[in-house]
């Protein structure tokens, strides 16, 4: 980019993009400010919002005394942890082999993996219900980690298949020449190489599973209960409510939402799902 | 370069996903395919007795039925176009040399972590309330009379949250196979005298048609099944106008409890699915082997 | 200070008596509840801290919106998943489910519990074949709320007597005042069978109309529906708010407490809420009367009760039965009025409540209230004969899939989307085949 670029160019760019990053975030943002508000303020006109009112805490303690957050925070680190490091476990080796061993049908048994995402699971919930009954891991967290374990691992399949595939097997071949075993082949040259699309993946995952409310809702009860099952209690008013649902929004997504920021180098990197050559 | 013995290695190594995925599709699969042969209702029970191909009669004679077929091509149709049309502008904003970069990435790409549930809460509250909310204000401070979203434009306000959502995603795996194109190709190509519009249509955009075909696989899957949002917002109204396959077959197997219905609709949603899958399979096999 | 502490040695008191005599409940037992995210639930659960200090057993709480909580409360005893020992139910489904043998029965509270306190219709509405399956936290019937200044300036006079329909119209239209912030009136718009169809269905039964003719055929298409859901949508669309699509009866009751409507026909449990000055910015200038009737006077407000049942897939039934025998006792209303000040005590489930004087000087409302729920007879509330029960919905499992589809194509014919005809045709249509379905209908 050693292109001179000037300056005037330079600023029109920063202030479009600007204003555009600033539009897509300005939903985030308002509802930051309207969690720092009272309930008569936060419905007040913007302006007025803004520059007219006071700023409170006051939101954050009622909605924290009506559920306990920690929990419910707890349930969504671990479901969503956890339910990501099982996934990666199953899906490095069948990655390895679609990419490396590739047989006539790899490529449909991929596809076959992805159409198992589209499966609506409202069609299926009584079925899945009447089975977690029966292996008595209703409002489990480890009931949980297993279904969204499942219903991404096509997701984790195909990412690390094409990061995988993006790796030169002539090296894979010098490390076999070298006596390498499998276990070894995969632990110490395809990992390593393969980190950045992993760290990618890893995170990708970490949102959908955070993110994840129809199964986490429908699954738990109280004990397992995580972040979405938290929101779902604001979602039909009762009186004012805003500032209330503003701080139990945040408090939602602010853990996920930092994640994603402090790691967007990361995230971004990775995130091509082989769309780059 | 396979060996024989890599080639069990690799059997081996794909098995417990190929296991657990076909035992994650067919137990639920059998038993939703099971289901939808009885009279199977969740508040009446007793007896489930077998009565044939009467759910899927029942099922596709419903008046919902086409509506919820229609508002799904709309809405995975409508996001699908603002997203990659929306992605692509952004991308190539993004792509510009300017101050600040990194913040206005992180602020564009926000949306995409903020769970669907709180996005549906918020655009329908704080945003789209027609007397509260900030277009409602706005629309009373020029004088005009505010839309109400949910009532006047129902499944478009759905498709622009929808959007909101994953056009940070369309905009981030854009702009990475933005960046990964040839400047000097670039640069020949604008010393030869190709306007922006010109190199925009015969070299990037050919360059991101991979990129554009995993946008749209990726957020399909995803987009087939839209329920959180629906839920928060209409309900699935006024009427069906927001009503999608998804929402259809939560309304009669979890509102109705007619897990037998419901399993029907279960299965033809499934059928669909998989009739996308293989449209989609072509196109993106295509593409991605080039 | 001095009377919190008493109050609270009095709730106390109150629990571990309750607990002695439900003898059998092990100690320290986690009870799992699920209920929906009202005001007199959310203050149950502050004070539920007051039971587990007495007892030693914790409570774990699953707050949902009312849609939520029944998908998924249905969900979990229909097939016997046993994640809650207590559920929060309504009128509609606690004798369907009692009836079922889904619920555990009740009538073993304990001799303080006083059974007979209970209003005779509250406590029969909870009932299949005879057995008490749910007590009830609060129970209401429906009048109109309307804004006492507003009606005043406007030279207007509410008649003694019960007005009808189109004389309630008349006032609405001299009360809007859209330029002002107050619309001539609110009404619930939100589709769903206890959200709009709970204002509608009244409002069918008060035009002539009703659900199914003696043979279970649904009568949706007949004229009296047709004048009564008309009404409705001309009345909205001139003097309702805009946006009347989306508001439930949480969402008109914030609207009316923010002063923005002149009238309201709605639960009568709301009162609580409006006449409360921590609030409502109305509070002291709302008046109430009867629910308006048209060409009959039967069936114009509703009946209603949340109560509290226990699965029968719990496993706590135990420990379940003394959180019930303490949070619907008269203690406990007791404990609500002298912690949360008595108008916010739960309305219409005990004489006791009704026969305190700290009550009914706190509640200007309680007679009127307490005549309604009394005046409500679900066994005849329809101008024509039925086979069915219920003001407001009608006994049997099917309604609530028919009512949420009539509801849903209530609000399209109300923004807007089609015309009333045309949501009524659906209606009948999707009313036949569910009724065909479910083999009402040969």
């Amino acid at each position: 980019m050693a292109r001179g670029v000037t300056i005037s160019r330079k600023s029109v760019n920063t202030i479009a993009a600007g204003v555009l990053g600033l539009l897509m975030f300005f939903p985030v943002l308002w509802i930051v400010i309207l969690s720092f508000k009272t309930e008569g303020d936060a419905i007040k006109a913007p302006l007025e919002i803004l520059f007219g009112t006071g700023w409170t805490t006051e939101s954050y303690g009622t909605v924290q005394a009506r559920s306990d957050y920690f929990k419910h925070f707890s349930n969504s680190l671990i479901i969503s942890l956890g339910s990501t490091f099982l996934g990666l476990l199953i899906a490095v080796p069948a990655a390895w082999s679609m990419a490396f061993v590739p047989a006539k049908r790899t490529k449909d048994v991929l596809m076959w993996m992805l159409s198992t995402k589209m499966l609506p699971p409202v069609g299926v919930l009584v079925p899945i219900y009447l089975i977690f009954r029966d292996l008595g891991i209703l409002d489990t967290r480890s009931g949980l980690v297993i279904v969204l374990m499942l219903i991404n691992l096509p997701i984790i399949i195909w990412m690390l298949y094409t990061y995988f595939r993006e790796i030169p097997g002539e090296i894979l071949e010098a490390a076999r020449m070298d006596g390498a075993t499998l276990r070894e082949e995969v632990v110490h040259v395809l990992i390593p190489m393969a980190i950045p699309g992993m760290a990618s993946t890893v995170l990708l995952n970490i949102i959908l599973a955070w993110n994840e409310a129809f199964w986490t809702l429908n699954l738990t009860a109280a004990k397992a209960a995580p972040l979405t099952a938290f929101i779902a209690s604001y979602s039909s008013p009762e009186g004012l409510f805003y500032a209330k649902l503003s701080a139990a929004s945040v408090m939602a997504i602010a853990p996920i939402l930092m994640m994603g920021w402090f790691s967007q180098k990361q995230l971004v990197r990775g995130l091509t799902f082989g769309a780059v050559k | 370069m396979a060996t024989k013995a890599s080639r069990s290695a690799a059997r081996l190594m794909i098995s417990p996903a190929v296991l657990l995925l076909l035992g994650w599709m067919l137990v639920p699969l059998s038993l939703t395919i099971y289901f939808s042969f009885l009279r199977y209702n969740l508040i009446t029970p007793g007896a489930n007795p077998f009565v044939g191909w009467e759910n899927y009669y029942w099922f596709l004679t419903d008046p919902s039925f086409k509506a919820a077929m229609v508002n799904t091509l709309l809405l995975v149709g409508g996001v699908l176009l603002i997203t990659v049309a929306g992605g692509i502008l952004f991308a190539l904003l993004l792509d510009q040399p300017m101050w600040g970069q990194g913040i206005i990435r992180i602020m564009a790409i926000s949306p995409f972590f903020v769970m669907p549930t709180v996005s549906g809460l918020v655009w329908k509250n704080m945003f789209m309330n027609p007397v509260n909310g900030i277009f409602g204000h706005l629309a009373q401070a020029l004088n005009v009379q505010p839309i109400d979203f949910f009532s006047q434009i129902p499944l478009l306000s759905i498709i622009l949250i929808v959007s909101w959502q994953w056009l940070p995603f369309a905009t981030l795996i854009l702009l990475t196979a933005l960046q990964s194109l040839d400047q000097e190709q670039l640069e020949a190509a604008e010393m030869d005298g190709a306007g922006a519009f010109s190199r925009f249509f015969h070299i990037m955009l050919p360059h991101l048609a991979r990129a554009i075909t995993v946008v749209i696989l990726i957020q399909t899957i995803f987009l087939l099944s839209i329920f959180a949002e629906i839920l928060v917002t209409t309900n699935g109204g006024p009427g069906v106008s927001t009503t999608n396959l998804t929402y259809l077959i939560y309304v009669s197997s979890l509102l109705q409890f007619d897990v037998g219905m419901g399993s029907a609709g279960g299965v033809l949603a499934i059928i669909l699915a998989n009739i996308v899958a293989i449209f989609l399979m072509r196109m993106i096999g295509k593409n991605l082997d080039a | 200070m001095k009377k919190s502490l008493m109050t609270l040695n009095r709730g106390l008191i109150g629990a571990s008596a309750l607990v002695s005599v439900a003898a059998t409940a092990a100690l320290a037992e986690e009870i799992t509840i699920a209920t929906v995210n009202n005001s007199d639930m959310i203050i149950m659960q502050e004070l539920s801290s007051q039971w587990e200090a007495a007892t030693g057993n914790t409570v774990e709480w699953v707050v949902l919106e009312e849609n939520v909580l029944r998908q998924r409360v249905t969900t979990d005893i229909a097939t016997d998943g046993g994640s809650f020992d207590i559920i929060t139910i309504g009128a509609y489904e606690a004798p369907i489910w009692g009836g079922q043998d889904w619920l555990v029965g009740l009538e073993d509270l304990g001799a303080d519990y006083d059974y007979d306190d209970i209003f005779e219709p509250v406590r029969n509405g909870l009932s299949a074949n005879g057995t008490l399956y749910a007590v009830p936290f609060y129970a209401e019937s429906s009048f109109t709320f309307y804004r006492t200044d507003l009606f005043a300036d406007a030279g207007i006079t509410v008649p003694g007597a019960q007005m009808t329909y189109d004389d309630f119209a008349a006032i609405v239209a001299k009360l809007h005042d859209p330029d002002n912030g107050v619309f001539g009136t609110c009404q619930r718009g939100k589709a769903g069978w206890g959200e709009n169809m709970a204002f509608v269905g009244p409002l069918v039964n008060a035009f002539g109309g009703k659900w199914f003719d003696l043979d279970w055929n649904p009568t949706i298409d007949s004229p009296e529906w047709k004048a009564a859901l008309t009404y409705y949508v001309d009345l909205m669309n001139n003097y309702g708010p805009p946006g009347a699509t989306a508001n439930g009866h949480n969402e008109n009751r914030a609207l009316f407490a923010d002063g923005k409507c002149a009238t309201w026909v709605d639960a009568t449990s709301a009162a609580g809420y409006i006449f409360n000055p921590d609030q409502s910015s109305v509070h002291d200038v709302t008046g109430f009367f009867q629910a308006p009737k048209q060409v009959t006077d039967k069936g114009t407000g509703w009946f209603w009760a949340w109560a509290l049942a226990i699965p029968k897939s719990s496993q706590k039934v135990d420990a379940a039965k003394a959180f019930l025998a303490w949070s619907t006792s008269k203690e406990y209303v007791e404990l609500v009025g002298e912690t949360k000040g008595w108008v916010a005590a739960p309305p219409g489930t005990r004489k006791s409540t009704y026969a305190n004087p700290a009550y009914s000087e706190a509640a200007p409302f309680a007679a009127t209230v307490l005549n309604s729920i009394l005046a409500a007879n679900p066994a005849d509330a329809t101008r024509d004969p039925v086979p069915y029960t219920g003001v407001q919905f009608v006994a049997i499992p099917e309604f609530q899939g028919i009512g949420n589809y009539v509801g849903q194509q209530v609000s399209a014919a109300l923004a807007g989307q089609q015309s009333v005809d045309q949501a009524l045709a659906n209606s009948q249509q999707f009313a036949v085949r569910e009724m065909t379905k479910a083999g009402y209908i040969k």
